[in-house]
């Protein structure tokens, strides 16, 4: 069965008194009407380059009753596989439609150069429901490596195809797919602020927050089901934890000074946060219902953006303690912290990868900003983009892409890119900017 | 007169916009969220907050600030905004006889809080430029406190590059924004 609670995103209105006013007029009362729709525009998405060896996979449209609609399941689960820049999809134009696994001809496929191929059907059940069945087959080996049957409502079209798409994935690379993940965002409309959350492929997006005033810095909880981030709604940067169950809201840290930069430790109970109100910004340790302060760091400096390792042991975060922008570790019970980044004047934005082997952050280089991965047991770094203004880097829950934010012909977007470099895709939505993004569950 | 209209306005607002709030439960169901559930929490939130927001705005009479030397573009009061350098958090000798202005302020006034709200240009990550606005905040504070002024009476905070005076890319643009702006909390 299909989870479907994650869709429950209610919105959150910051209510902004000036705004109300012109509401009352019915016009504007219309224009709001129609945000909701905006809302739904699709992203656009751009694959760039790829991997040079890449699996080949014929998805076969799915077979519908007739009269039945027929979803577009295999070429959002198609889409899904292209992107990740290891999968090559077969043209399946005018070719045979089998339903079940006797009926494939593995010649004919192997003519067209599948390494696999993808077949199924959709039934309607009783009740405005719908039964999904598919296969996934060698074609080599003319082997069944997976079948699987979801029972589903007309509304969850989209999470089936990015399960079946998971399936593959996983099937054929060995490594779990993380299409069923979400994102988190913010986009900026005039002088509007919204925090979002969408399907890792930037479809489907839900705005969770609307606020006149910025809102920054959102990340998921470890299970998925809260976002923490710092909204300017106070007049200062406060840091909110809002359910994405039911929409309740509270303020984890809301302390003299600034509160900033939240980060989940892996068990969900606790979260890392810059504080100022000892001094200047220093990281300091909370329970999840604001409860339990304890500083974590010391010192005159700035120390900000910190996040955990995945096993909870060890924070990541960056400072200026040694003159420049770098990266530091330190253990989650405290003590003297030590630098991880050493070349270059501004290395910010500290990501570590599920496996805790790589970390991602931002460099700066001859005026350029840009994505950096680090491996942490050599030492090693490798630039991942060639644009200039990127911000905010986070692994994909599968370790294998890194969402960050961008700038493009002036304004902010959306790309993701594969851990060699080689795969980059943008997701982009016309008239509007869009920054602070955050790989969630 | 206009502020007495302010909350019969808001009201009425709020009435429509309970029609706003459905209709787009109703949009998200379609993305397979439960309509019911979401038609009413961010109603509450709204009533909340425009109520509140409203009182607070109504309150004041409209001659408050008349004759108040924070307003006097005579007075060094006035002058709210201290710039700094490229990559620096050091308040120049310039902004000293403002600085002492608003400290003279202060300790004349008691009951008076200051609010210094720390900027930064929008070059780098959001959240290291929210720590830099908040050193060039904690310059000003430690300014005023040398100066005498109370900690209780001041809060430094930061808007890092969140609220650009000047939404332009340009070195100027830049300087504008590497800035510490002083407000009093009752403005």
């Amino acid at each position: 069965m299909l989870n479907s609670s994650y869709n429950q995103a209610p919105l959150i209105e910051i209510p902004d008194p000036m705004l109300r006013a012109v509401l009352f007029f019915p016009l504007f009362c219309l224009a709001l009407l129609s945000a909701p729709f905006s809302a739904r525009a699709a992203m656009e998405i751009q694959v760039i380059g790829g991997a040079a060896s890449k699996i080949s996979v014929a998805m076969v449209p799915f077979q519908a009753a007739p009269g039945q609609p027929v979803p577009a399941l295999t070429q959002i689960a198609g889409g899904d596989l292209e992107r990740s820049g290891q999968f090559r999809l077969v043209d399946v134009g005018g070719m045979q439609q089998p339903v079940a696994p006797a009926q494939v001809n593995y010649g004919i496929w192997r003519g067209k150069g599948a390494d696999a191929v993808v077949i199924g059907q959709v039934a309607a059940l009783p009740g405005g429901r719908f039964e999904v069945r598919f296969h996934l087959l060698d074609a080599v080996k003319q082997t069944q490596l997976a079948a699987f049957s979801y029972t589903i409502s007309a509304t969850q079209w989209r999470p089936t195809a990015h399960q079946i798409a998971d399936i593959v994935y996983e099937k054929l690379t060995g490594i779990p797919g993380a299409f069923s993940s979400r994102i988190a965002y913010v986009q900026k409309q005039g002088k509007r602020f919204e925090l979002r959350v969408a399907d890792a492929d930037g479809q489907n997006p839900r705005t969770v927050m609307r606020s006149n005033e910025p809102v920054i810095s959102p990340r998921f909880s470890p299970d998925g089901a809260r976002l923490v981030y710092v909204s300017f709604e106070d007049k200062k940067p406060v840091v909110y934890m809002q359910s994405l169950r039911d929409g309740g809201r509270s303020k984890v840290a809301a302390f003299k000074g600034s509160n900033s930069a939240p980060a989940w430790a892996p068990d969900g109970r606790r979260l890392a946060v810059v504080l100022t109100r000892d001094e200047a910004s220093q990281i300091y340790l909370i329970n999840a219902d604001g409860s339990g302060l304890t500083r974590l760091t010391r010192g005159g400096n700035l120390d900000t953006e910190p996040v955990f390792s995945p096993d909870g042991q060890t924070l990541y975060f960056t400072s200026d303690r040694g003159g420049s922008a770098q990266i530091y570790r330190v253990a989650a019970s405290g003590g003297e912290p030590r630098r991880v980044t050493f070349s270059g004047g501004y290395n910010v934005s500290p990501a570590v990868s599920p496996d805790g082997r790589h970390l991602t952050y931002i460099s700066r280089e001859g005026g350029r900003f840009r994505v950096v991965l680090h491996e942490l047991a050599s030492g090693q770094t490798r630039v991942l983009t060639d644009t200039a203004r990127d911000e905010s880097p986070s692994f994909a829950p599968n370790g294998q892409a890194v969402l960050y934010a961008t700038v493009q012909g002036g304004r902010g977007v959306l790309g993701t890119v594969s851990l060699d470099g080689k795969t980059r895709t943008r997701l982009s939505e016309s008239g509007v900017d869009a920054r602070e993004p955050a790989w969630g569950p | 007169m206009n502020k007495i209209f302010w909350p019969i306005l808001l009201a009425l607002t709020l009435s429509a916009c309970g029609t706003t709030t459905g209709t787009q439960a109703t949009v998200e169901d379609r993305t397979g969220d439960q309509t019911g559930a979401t038609a009413a929490k961010p109603a509450g939130a709204d009533s909340t907050g425009v109520d509140g927001t409203g009182v607070a705005g109504s309150a004041l009479p409209a001659d408050q600030y008349a004759g108040d030397p924070r307003k006097d573009p005579a007075s060094p009061l006035s002058k709210r905004s201290i710039f700094f350098d490229f990559d620096s958090y050091v308040v120049k000798p310039e902004y000293r006889p403002m600085l002492e202005a608003h400290a003279g302020y202060l300790q004349s006034k008691r009951d008076a809080r200051l609010i210094l709200q720390g900027n930064a240009d929008e070059r780098g990550s959001r959240e290291y430029n929210l720590a830099l606005g908040q050193k060039r905040a904690e310059a000003v504070r430690r300014a005023l406190a040398v100066l005498g002024v109370s900690d209780a009476q001041m809060e430094a905070i930061s808007f890092g590059e969140e609220k650009p005076r000047n939404e332009a890319s340009t070195e100027e643009a830049y300087a504008e924004n590497r800035r510490t702006d002083v407000v009093y909390a009752d403005e």
